[in-house]
């Protein structure tokens, strides 16, 4: 049976990891490559890095983080964050990423998931889509905002994610911006709405905050995969804590 | 030597590393002859199976890759690597692939999630040595669209579960073919490459 894949998420800028800086373990604690290696060992099921570098020079920083964490981690790694291109895309695969994640680039210009799908395979392709609430009666409706969640597009986040797989995206990384950074649970309802919606894997983002937060993004919001960053980082729990505690509830789960 | 080969598409890198890891020095190359010299031969692959036979028929190497086998030289594929083994596939319309393995390739039944990515287990359903040292239901991670159906089903040495019955694992002495991803797999898939190599050591 299929597992449900836990992966931790590591925000990077000019090279190091900006959140997480309370592991305590660690002797360089912003070091990716090591914050990887610790994660790897600990049994999580893949690796996303997103790429907060707001400068052309600190971006080169994030190829030979890739570079150097494919070389000592043996699982699944996905890159985002300001790729605006196929030759951007290539880059990462070609430093060792297995996936890229495209947001305002896509939403700006989706033929570029039909582009990436066709040279590198729907399973490399990666939407991300950054989703607000904007109404809730008659029923709810989620916006699609970009550029880091700066810049509302009109856009309704059902239909652009529907379009995105029918443009060739193999899975749906999806944050809701309501929920991220509380803590108080993942939104389950844009979860479920959006997961029911598409005929690819989802995974859910924003608003871990205890094990059960997991465990109902999953089987209420119907996740394929559940993305957590501050509850690995600052280890309020371990992330074999969090696998066990969801084997034990009865979710398939790689231990 | 031990040759990955490169057809231009895909990520080399990650079997590299693999290798590395293990301690060997893997050529990455796409010239044929290198294959006749080569000790072992990794074929990796993502992408589409079209593209995939068009580069391997512009490179030269669908002869060389079909006789490296046939002589029962140690090879492994990966993913694209083992469903372009088959006769043919349904990959976007009917392509005809290296027919080492009379079969085909198909779309995985609907009603789950495709692509099937993630880790799943694969069940053992004969010994052979590139199991060694890994459990049975072992944990491989995946991620495909399709599967191939082999006609003889004695050279299915894996099977997982995702909608219909895969064979995740074809073997027949010494050659291996994967659908998963053992360079991604974590310590089950660099044992299972290893246990691969030590095929060379003994003398195949």
């Amino acid at each position: 049976m299929l597992t449900k894949r836990i992966i931790p998420c590591l925000d990077v800028k000019d090279g190091k990891v900006v959140k997480g800086t309370s592991f305590v373990q660690l002797r360089d604690a912003g070091d990716p490559v090591a914050l990887s290696r610790q994660y790897y060992q600990q049994g999580a099921d893949e690796l996303i890095f997103l790429d907060i570098t707001a400068t052309p020079e600190g971006r080169d920083t994030v190829v030979d983080v890739i570079e150097s964490v494919s070389e000592q981690v043996f699982m699944p790694l996905t890159v985002g964050g300001g790729l605006r291109n196929v030759s951007d895309m290539r880059r990462m695969l070609q430093a060792g990423a297995d996936k890229v994640s495209i947001n305002t680039a896509a939403v700006l210009q989706p033929n570029l998931i039909r582009e990436g799908a066709a040279k590198f395979g729907s399973q490399c392709i990666v939407i991300a889509i950054d989703a607000k609430q904007v109404e809730d009666r008659p029923e709810p409706r989620w916006e699609v905002y970009i550029s880091s969640g700066q810049k509302p597009t009109g856009i309704n986040a059902v239909s652009w994610a529907k379009k995105s797989v029918a443009l060739g995206a193999g899975e749906v990384l999806l944050t809701s911006m309501d929920a991220d950074g509380h803590q108080a649970g993942y939104d389950i309802e844009l979860t479920h709405t959006i997961s029911e919606a598409v005929p690819v894997p989802v995974i859910a983002s924003g608003g871990a905050g205890v094990p059960e937060d997991l465990y109902l993004a999953l089987v209420k919001g119907k996740a394929d995969a559940v993305l957590a960053a501050s509850i690995f980082h600052y280890s309020t729990y371990s992330i074999g804590e969090i696998k066990k505690y969801l084997s034990e509830r009865g979710i398939p789960i790689r231990l | 030597m031990i040759v990955i080969v490169d057809y231009g598409a895909g990520n080399l890198r990650s079997v590299t590393n693999a290798l590395v890891r293990l301690g060997y020095q893997p050529k990455i190359t796409g010239r044929p002859q290198d294959l006749s010299n080569a000790r072992a031969v990794i074929l990796p692959g993502v992408g589409a199976a079209a593209d995939t036979m068009i580069n391997l028929n512009q490179l030269g190497l669908i002869d060389p890759i079909r006789r490296f086998i046939t002589d029962g030289r140690p090879f492994f594929g990966v993913c694209m690597g083992l469903q372009i083994l088959f006769t043919g596939t349904e990959e976007g319309g009917w392509h005809e692939c290296l027919n080492v393995i009379p079969g085909q390739v198909k779309k995985l039944p609907d009603g789950q999630k495709i692509p099937h990515i993630g880790w799943n287990q694969v069940k053992q359903q004969r010994d052979h040595p590139v199991f060694s040292g890994i459990p049975d239901e072992a944990n491989f991670y995946f991620v495909h669209s399709y599967y191939g159906e082999p006609e003889d089903k004695r050279l299915i040495a894996g099977e997982t579960k995702y909608g219909t019955t895969i064979c995740s694992v074809i073997a027949r002495e010494n050659m291996v073919a994967t659908q998963f991803h053992p360079e991604k797999s974590g310590e089950s898939g660099l044992k299972m490459y290893h246990n691969f190599l030590k095929l060379i050591a003994k003398g195949s």
